[in-house]
């Protein structure tokens, strides 16, 4: 088969699999085994397109012209690769551990769970291999639809207060931010194709770019940038691998991935350091950091904990990315990488105890290490990795976005990541630690708790383990983001 | 024969109306009636073909020489719309047994598909005719056959509706009447060709810019455009959902060609620029128009009035392209009325599909619905979507060009209120999705899934939304070749 053509199975394989899930709908085994396959597929798929990208075939690939100019077309590059490779590696995993947990829990409308979620990850490797703007918004916005159903899979009043936040700044801002965004982008600049340095012509005057460039940050809400952040704790209504695969990982980093593809292959590093709003955003960036992490710090729902983390470590990437220099670019690439592992982790280990032990609130989670070891033993691990210690992937990516804030002289940013790791510390370490070393609190009940169902059981020490291998063998992903400069046009 | 295709537009259903009387009642009459339409729509598809690639087609009515005789002219612009028109009365007409047949009695369903084609006869015959008074005549024929039509709706509430709609209608075709009576007595002329021609010379006079007020007006009350819009709700919410369905698509779009017709090709284009500021008053009057109705649908129980409340929205939409100007306004304008014919048709089949099973369109007999009748709830939220302006849909096509063309006049305020008005529209649509898939129905009596013809109807204007919003090549190729000749005065 042609290599080119591999982009459109990556972006087909998933509603192919949509197919097999609606023919067995009543077969669960089946329907599973199908999703199974189909992420098996698709991660190999996007191995391949890694395997020819670095052999430096140039795969690129043309859909439609939907408007004269404005084309569906897609294109493999570093940073799409990465991002495409991430989604690819954890649907799978997700899919193992949402086997064990949606069973578990007696969810019902599984179908229409997987068929959903399926159109998610299709939507989430068209926006990484997206070759214009124009194709990223198309499905950057099927994405917001199509986690809808899966927010408020509940149907439960709460679940429908959730959805209605999520899709009305999701959407909102799209439509009132973004779209203009990009419709003057096109009227300015007369293409919206990502390109090495960016595609305004030298004349745009800088206020117009101070006001795209706001415009974009903002309207680009997936990438959770405060005040624009309501959505994500509203998202976690949702079943808990959604939360895991699409709120820490797919949906999220769609947000950030679509920010560093507009900062860097729209406007350009040197343009961005020319632009005053740069500064603006880049401190309101730093404060959202802060605070996203003072907020988790309150929060005693463990879910609500974690999304305020992530809420926290998006800041970390947007603003890495803000500022304009590659270090700083390619340390936010890292973390998008390394984060999504740590995360997904976490997350898998607040369903799994959900379903283990119906407790969904930090506090009454003490003692828990007796009756789950390897589940907290997991929590640990990621939380180190977000944390940014050793021996997990984490401090890779800390330690490119510090050196970015000292390359750029930007001491006070430096002080808000380090203040906001010390924070990271307070509110993930002392759940595995008093998880383990309950003192006199330890729950009577505890005994009776047993571990998760195997099959989540594998998905987390699989993440888990990835978090350790990552630091030692950071090498193919530090080679992969230095190509998002080097390549001709990306 | 072929060149006869003009007139055979408009008489074919003029004379299929009188001929369904005979035919009697029932489902034989309706075959007939679309036959008629579906005639129509193809005569109508050879019109714009021809147009598009030989130019304009004049006919002289009866081989007398225009400017004595009655000339039909078809060009671009009617030739779109005849389309349009022809195209939403089939769909419509092919869901309409079914849906008459819970709403009307069996006495009067013949006589229901004479009025249509008599409806449909009217708004093609202000299509296809170049002559200012048979606007006039086809425009009563057009609208004392929707009186009808909306009278026959299920309550006796649509007789009101239907009588405010006359005193209302019936004023503005005066309006329209003595705009066009003044016109003669300065020029001597009806011909459109001619009066474009003989008016210049004239317009200093205040006789001319009477007319034009008068006109401007008249044809203003039959678009609905604020604050002249108070009769479309009643009109559109107590008419039978599928004679809904077919105004929504059609009726406004026809008022809003007579408005591109009067101000571009007939009066000169410096006249609405020097005498009055009417660029500017568009624009004004569109925005309002978007947000009154918008916020007034976001709080409507009965959901029917609603979407007629957001149809008075986008039409605000189109008015603002008007306003805007230029070829890039008109052309978002011809777009939106193409794309907004497809997705309130969308809209109001689904509620017609609704009505017809559960027998009531308010949010709370909606409640529940999204498993009850799947196929006709999603079709509601695609229609939904396309409203809103969702990528991949159609609706999304007019939003960007619209846009486009605020942005490209310097228009920046009008950008963001643009955008605005398409949140208030997520607003109202959702609270019908949230009923349709979250509220618990009301009652547990079992509904069944739409009938399958109204099905039909309504998944063929689904799959059109998606259509035309990833093939966009007709819509825009028509509408930039439309909008240009518009613009450059072009016969």
């Amino acid at each position: 088969m042609n290599t080119t053509s591999l982009i459109d199975v990556a972006i087909l394989t998933p509603l192919i699999a949509i197919v097999g899930v609606l023919a067995f709908s009543r077969k669960p085994n089946m329907r599973e085994a199908v999703s199974l396959i189909a992420g098996a597929v698709l991660l190999l798929i996007n191995l391949k397109l890694y395997a020819s990208f670095n052999q430096g075939e140039a795969l690129s690939r043309h859909w439609l012209e939907i408007l004269p100019g404005l084309n569906l077309s897609f294109r493999v590059d570093a940073l799409g690769l990465l991002f495409g490779l991430v989604a690819s590696l954890l649907w799978p995993v997700t899919t193992l551990y949402a086997i064990g947990y949606m069973r578990g829990h007696k969810e019902d409308k599984q179908t229409r769970f997987y068929v959903c979620f399926a159109i998610a990850i299709a939507a989430v490797m068209a926006i990484a291999y997206a070759e214009n703007l124009f194709t990223l918004f198309v499905f950057y916005e099927v994405l917001s639809l199509c986690t809808y159903p899966l927010v408020t899979h509940a149907g439960t009043e709460k679940a429908k207060q959730g959805g209605r936040v999520y899709l009305g700044i999701l959407m909102g801002t799209s439509i009132a931010f973004f779209l203009p965004a990009i419709i003057v982008t096109w009227l300015v600049a007369g293409s919206l194709d990502f390109q090495q340095g960016g595609i305004f012509p030298e004349q745009t005057p800088i206020a117009l770019l101070s006001l795209l460039l706001v415009l974009f940050v903002f309207g680009v809400a997936k990438a959770a940038v405060m005040p624009f952040h309501r959505w994500l704790p509203a998202a976690m209504v949702a079943p808990t691998p959604v939360s895991a695969l699409l709120h820490a990982v797919a949906v999220v980093k769609a947000g950030v991935f679509s920010l560093i593809k507009i900062l860097v292959f729209i406007f350009g590093l040197d343009t961005l350091q020319q632009i005053p709003a740069t500064d603006y955003l880049l401190y309101l960036a730093g404060a959202g950091v802060v605070l996203a992490s003072l907020v988790a710090l309150r929060q005693d729902n463990l879910k609500a904990r974690l999304a305020y983390s992530t809420i926290s470590q998006l800041g970390y990437i947007t603003l890495g990315t803000l500022l304009a220099v590659e270090s700083g670019v390619m340390g936010s690439a890292m973390h998008i990488a390394t984060h999504a592992l740590g995360k997904i982790t976490l997350f898998f280990c607040a369903g799994a105890i959900l379903v283990a032990s119906h407790k969904s609130e930090i506090s009454s989670m003490a003692g828990l290490g007796r009756s789950m070891p390897i589940t907290m033993a997991a929590f640990f691990i990621a939380s180190l990795s977000i944390i940014g210690l050793p021996p997990t992937a984490g401090t890779w990516s800390k330690w490119w976005l510090l050196t970015a804030t000292l390359e750029t002289d930007h001491l006070i940013l430096m002080a808000v990541l380090i203040l906001s790791s010390l924070l990271n510390i307070a509110y993930l370490l002392p759940i595995p630690l008093r998880a383990f070393f309950p003192g006199k609190q330890a729950d009577a009940q505890a005994t009776a708790i047993h571990e998760a169902p195997p099959a989540a059981l594998i998905a987390i020490c699989a993440t888990a383990s990835a978090c350790v291998l990552l630091f030692f063998f950071p090498n193919p992903l530090f080679e992969l983001v230095s190509q998002i400069f080097t390549e001709g046009t990306p | 024969m072929l060149s006869h295709l003009p007139i055979l537009q408009v008489i074919l259903p003029l004379l299929g109306a009188p001929a369904c009387l005979i035919l009697g009642r029932g489902k034989l009459a309706w075959l007939f009636a679309l036959l008629v339409s579906a005639l129509s729509f193809c005569i109508a598809a050879i019109l714009l073909t021809t147009v598009y690639n030989h130019g304009v087609i004049s006919y002289a009515l009866g081989g007398w020489q225009a400017p004595w005789g009655i000339e039909y002219r078809i060009d671009l612009l009617n030739a779109w719309l005849l389309v349009i028109v022809s195209a939403s009365s089939t769909v419509s007409l092919l869901a309409a047994q079914s849906s008459i047949s819970t709403e009307i009695s069996l006495d009067k369903q013949g006589l229901f598909y004479v009025a249509w084609l008599l409806c449909l006869a009217g708004l093609l015959g202000i299509l296809a005719t170049g002559d200012a008074f048979n606007v006039f005549v086809f425009l009563e024929v057009s609208s004392l056959s929707t009186y009808t039509l909306i009278s026959l709706g299920p309550n006796r509430k649509s007789l009101w509706a239907a009588f405010r709609y006359l005193i209302m209608g019936t004023i503005g075709a005066t309006f329209i009447l003595i705009g066009i009576g003044l016109m003669y007595i300065m020029t001597g002329t009806l011909n459109m060709q001619d009066l474009a021609q003989r008016l210049p010379p004239a317009s200093e006079s205040s006789t001319v810019f009477a007319a034009y007020a008068f006109i401007l007006v008249g044809i203003s009350l039959k678009l609905a455009l604020f604050p002249l819009h108070l009769w479309l709700p009643n009109a559109y919410s107590q008419a039978p959902s599928i004679v809904t369905t077919f105004l929504a698509a059609s009726a406004t779009k026809v008022a809003l060609y007579l408005l591109i017709r009067f101000t571009y090709t007939i009066f000169p284009s410096e006249f609405s620029q020097l005498v009055i500021p009417l660029a500017d008053i568009f624009v004004a009057l569109g925005v309002l128009s978007v947000f009154s109705a918008s916020i007034v649908a976001i709080y409507q129980e009965e959901i029917k009035r609603a979407i007629a409340y957001s149809s008075i929205a986008q039409i605000g939409y189109m008015v603002i392209g008007l306003g805007i100007g230029g070829v890039l306004g008109l052309q978002a304008t011809l777009i939106h009325v193409f794309n907004h014919a497809l997705m309130k048709a969308t809209l109001f089949m689904a509620l017609a599909a609704i009505a017809a099973r559960v027998g009531a369109t308010t949010l709370t007999s909606m409640q529940g619905l999204g498993r009850k009748m799947p196929w006709t709830s999603f079709g509601f939220v695609v229609g939904g979507l396309s409203l809103i302006g969702v990528p991949l849909t159609a609706g999304f096509i007019s939003k960007w060009y619209l846009v486009s063309a605020a942005a490209l006049t310097g228009r920046w305020p009008l950008v963001f209120l643009i955008l605005l008005g398409s949140l208030l529209a997520i607003v109202y649509i959702w609270r019908v999705v949230e009923a349709l898939y979250f509220k618990p129905a009301a009652d547990n009596s079992p509904v069944k899934e739409a009938p399958f013809a109204m099905l039909l109807a309504l998944w063929l204007l689904v799959l059109g939304n998606v259509y035309f919003g990833i093939d966009t090549r007709l819509p825009v190729s028509i509408s930039s070749e439309a909008a240009t000749a518009l613009v450059e005065g072009r016969p």
